[in-house]
């Protein structure tokens, strides 16, 4: 193991010390466990509405093989659904719960009833009162009645209808404001519905408002943004949007996101798509994104590890986070392709420097075998990722470096004989037509 | 019977001066159908003729007396005084009839091919390209009956001492076809695959009307030499290309084009299975051979990725990456493309590894140096050949005369501007 530029003991030490959490940098900043198991209760507490439900609801099917999980979602997901009005959802999670817990979270079918009933009743006051305004002319109130509609809707789980109310307030909006209040329903019932294209849709149109936004609806739609980026894969999109959410949003927007959630999420797809330097300026160095961070402690320890190359207790941090993250509603589809990319990233970062590099040292570094580094090298080096070459006998990584001078002979020559090659098809070809030219023309004759 | 010894008598007496021979030419013109008609007394009166000075008489009796359907023994006796013909003759008095010397020519080769014996044709159908062709860029028609006879014969090499000449004359579209796929065929027999696909492109990318099966049968080749030479193939063709050829040959070639995508896995299970199943379609194109090599190829294919990636690898770890059964196998493919300078490698015996290098060429020694040299001589005169074609094609009248119509009469630019002083 050679350094390319400083080969000073301080440095080398430094890179042993990747290796073995015991190390002496390591007793000073004691890794931060996050719990084996994800607090459900901590965790519900974040959200608000229809997607702290929909959060838990995920959380119970995707827990297998933890019962008492499970168990703790549902009743919370049941207990949050009577507070509200939802009876097609209360059905659902009536139909998953056990009936071994207990009578306290059977079927209510006589809350059920009522709540129907009532929701009839409203609607058709809803209805005559929108009709009354539309006879009536009057442009806000009409808006309100249908903003009114979609609220209903909202409440009662019907997502297409409230989409589609919420949208209709469109024609009657009057001033900037509304066309915001308008087009954050339509980013909420969005994403409820998992349709980002519209989630970019209206983002884009509330930014295009005249008015100058306030801080929070501004960070409140980078969120979503950034939501729409994270689901269509376009990481480093994603990145930028959760990067540049403004502290003000606080709790302010937890019926969709929570603010742990913004440096869950723009810390990993930075992680995973920003080069060295981007990282450090935009996310290391931004004093706005430093506020989410502490709110996740082990996102900003895995981050800072990841800058100053301690791979193996940033691979650590996110081995333990992976269980949880995977619970998460947004993230869990994504969580494979994310530590991918932030390991390939590790990888190809921790061979950069060097013009050899030692398999055995680097498989400790990453807590891998060496045959399995050697794959995953041999993956990156064909894809042109790392250029170098792998001494399989001697277990060392050769950095590569290109000999311009035959490289330039070897196009050259390479070159002349395409020329050599092409001219004589053409030539050919421009025989053929002149052929064929001809024997039309003789014919003609 | 007066007649033809007269007319022998008249060969003889007319084969001197060029003024003669026109005026033979006349009078064997309008003797042709009598001399049909005695075709079977003919054989007798050749003896009476010198090929090399009577050519021209020669040529129209010989024509004469091949025209009829010939069986087997007469064949035995012709084919001698055919070859013996073309090896004589002169250029001078054939070039007056080259029609009746290529039919000539053809049946020669009917007759080696009603015998069985290909290789006799070999040699004086060359002798005959050589004395029909006014420059060797010319493409004769008996160009391709030649390599057809090289292939039969499986005389590859003597095919391919034709195939280095740069050919740009063409007479018939139809000869240029034949002549590049069997010249790709020959190429292929001697495994020189850049010379094949070059070739086969050629079929493939000539401006054609309608589809042929020529150039179906050439594309289906062309995909698998590409496989071969290159271990990877791409369906969209250049966009010279006719536009029939861009749309109808994927149709006729569907397996072809599934074996390529099979390819590019990388896969060899994948790849085995699938010939596998489709080895009645393959043989019943007589391309079994080809796909065979096209799967011993992607072996080879695999061990070069691993010189990209690797630097030293145990025999056994390359037999597991590239499925073969055996370090020693793994062994012998590693030292067979070494001997090819397909990789740059050596075997350490004693612990099983394989070194590879990179290549040794460093592009200093004279050889070298004369390699590119006269690669530059070539592409200097290739470009000047081209400057003349153009400024020709550009006094053409024909296309002047469709250039003329195509766009408006004069242009602003037309005019030169006068020089300012």
């Amino acid at each position: 193991m050679e350094p390319e530029d400083s080969p000073s003991r301080p440095l080398i030490d430094e890179i042993h010390s990747n290796g073995d959490i015991e190390g002496p940098s390591r007793s000073k900043r004691p890794i931060i466990r996050s719990g084996e198991q994800l607090d459900v209760e901590a965790y519900a507490s974040l959200y608000q509405g229809r997607t702290k439900i929909m959060r838990l609801l995920f959380i119970a099917d995707h827990c297998e093989g933890n019962p008492g999980m499970r168990l703790e979602a549902l009743r919370m997901a049941y207990e949050e659904i009577k507070k509200g009005e939802n009876t097609q959802l209360f059905r659902e999670v009536v139909q998953k719960i056990d009936p071994k817990m207990g009578l306290n979270y059977g079927m209510d079918s006589a809350w059920c009833e009522m709540v129907d009933r009532r929701a009839e009743q409203k609607k058709e006051k809803l209805e005559n009162e929108l009709n009354a305004y539309r006879t009536n002319l009057i442009k806000e109130s009409i808006r309100m009645g249908y903003n009114d509609f979609g609220d209903f809707y909202y409440a009662h789980g019907a997502l297409g209808d409230a989409f589609k109310s919420y949208v209709r307030t469109r024609d009657y909006c009057t001033t900037s404001k509304h066309i915001i209040h308008m087009c954050m329903s339509a980013i909420l019932v969005s994403i409820e519905m998992g349709q980002f294209t519209h989630v970019t849709n209206y983002v884009g149109k509330a930014e295009q408002s005249s008015e100058a936004l306030d801080p929070i609806t501004a960070s409140k739609l980078r969120c979503a943004a950034g939501l729409a980026h994270l689901e269509a894969k376009k990481y480093k999109l994603a990145a930028r949007k959760f990067l540049e959410a403004g502290p003000e949003l606080a709790s302010h927007y937890n019926e969709v996101i929570a603010s742990q959630d913004v440096a869950t999420y723009g810390g990993l797809c930075a992680l995973a798509s920003f080069d060295r330097t981007e990282l450090k300026h935009k996310v290391i160095d931004n004093d706005n994104f430093r506020n989410f961070l502490e709110l996740v402690p082990e996102v900003r320890e895995l981050i800072n590890d990841f800058y100053s190359s301690h791979y193996a207790s940033c691979l650590d941090y996110l081995g333990n986070l992976k269980a949880n993250l995977l619970l998460d509603i947004h993230l869990h589809d994504h969580v494979e392709s994310l530590y991918d990319q932030i390991r390939n990233k590790a990888l190809i970062q921790y061979t950069h420097p060097f013009v050899s590099v030692d398999l055995r040292m680097m498989a400790n570094a990453f807590k891998t075998s060496i045959a399995g580094l050697e794959k995953e090298l041999e993956a990156l080096i064909t894809d042109n990722q790392i250029q170098a070459r792998i001494d399989s006998h001697n277990k060392i990584l050769y950095a590569r470096h290109a000999d311009q001078r035959n490289a330039t002979f070897q196009r050259v020559l390479q070159t002349g004989s395409e020329f050599d090659r092409d001219v004589r098809s053409m030539l050919l070809r421009a025989n053929l037509i002149k052929h064929e030219y001809n024997l039309r023309a003789s014919r003609k004759l | 019977m007066g007649s033809l010894e007269a007319l022998i008598i008249q060969i003889q007496g007319l084969s001197s001066s060029a003024g003669d021979i026109s005026r033979l030419h006349v009078i064997l013109k309008q003797s042709e159908d009598s001399l049909r008609a005695e075709s079977t007394r003919l054989s007798a009166v050749l003896n009476e003729l010198d090929p090399s000075t009577h050519s021209l008489g020669y040529l129209y009796i010989l024509e004469a007396c091949t025209s009829a359907p010939i069986s087997k023994e007469q064949a035995t006796t012709l084919v001698p005084y055919i070859a013996r013909f073309i090896s004589y003759c002169v250029p001078e008095q054939i070039g007056v009839v080259p029609d009746k010397f290529i039919s000539v020519c053809k049946r020669l080769k009917d007759q080696v091919l009603l015998l069985g014996t290909p290789i006799r044709g070999v040699a004086p159908m060359l002798t005959a390209v050589r004395k029909l062709q006014h420059s060797s860029e010319h493409l004769t028609t008996l160009h391709p009956e030649f390599l057809l006879l090289c292939l039969l014969a499986k005389c590859y090499k003597t095919g391919l001492s034709i195939l280095e000449d740069d050919i740009s004359e063409v007479d018939q579209p139809r000869d240029l076809f034949l002549y590049c796929y069997y010249g790709g065929m020959i190429c292929v027999g001697q495994k020189r695959f850049r010379k094949a696909l070059e070739l086969l492109h050629n079929v493939v990318t000539a401006p054609m009307s309608t589809i042929n099966a020529i150039a179906v049968e050439a594309y289906k080749k062309y995909i698998m030499v590409s496989l071969i030479h290159h271990g990877q193939f791409s369906t969209s063709l250049p966009k010279y290309t006719s536009s029939v050829a861009q749309r109808l040959l994927k149709n006729y070639c569907q397996p072809y084009i599934e074996l390529a995508t099979s390819y590019s896995t990388g896969k060899i299970a994948e790849l085995e299975a699938y010939v596998q199943t489709n080895r009645e379609q393959f043989e019943s194109d007589n391309n079994s051979g080809l796909v065979k090599q096209v799967v011993s190829s992607i072996y080879k294919r695999n061990i070069q990725r691993l010189t990209q990636t690797y630097l030293t690898l145990s025999l056994q770890d390359i037999a597991n990456t590239v499925q073969l059964n055996s370090p020693k196998e793994a062994e012998m493919h590693v030292l067979q493309m070494i001997q090819d300078g397909e990789i740059f490698a050596t075997i350490n015996q004693k612990d099983g590894m394989v070194r590879f290098l990179e290549d040794p060429e460093q592009y200093k020694t004279c050889e070298m140096i004369e390699h590119i040299d006269s690669s530059i001589q070539r592409m200097m005169a290739l470009s000047r050949k081209l400057t003349t074609i153009d400024e020709q094609i550009s006094c053409d009248p024909l296309y002047l005369a469709k250039a003329g119509r195509e766009r408006q009469r004069f242009d602003f630019d037309d005019f030169d501007t006068v020089p300012q002083k």
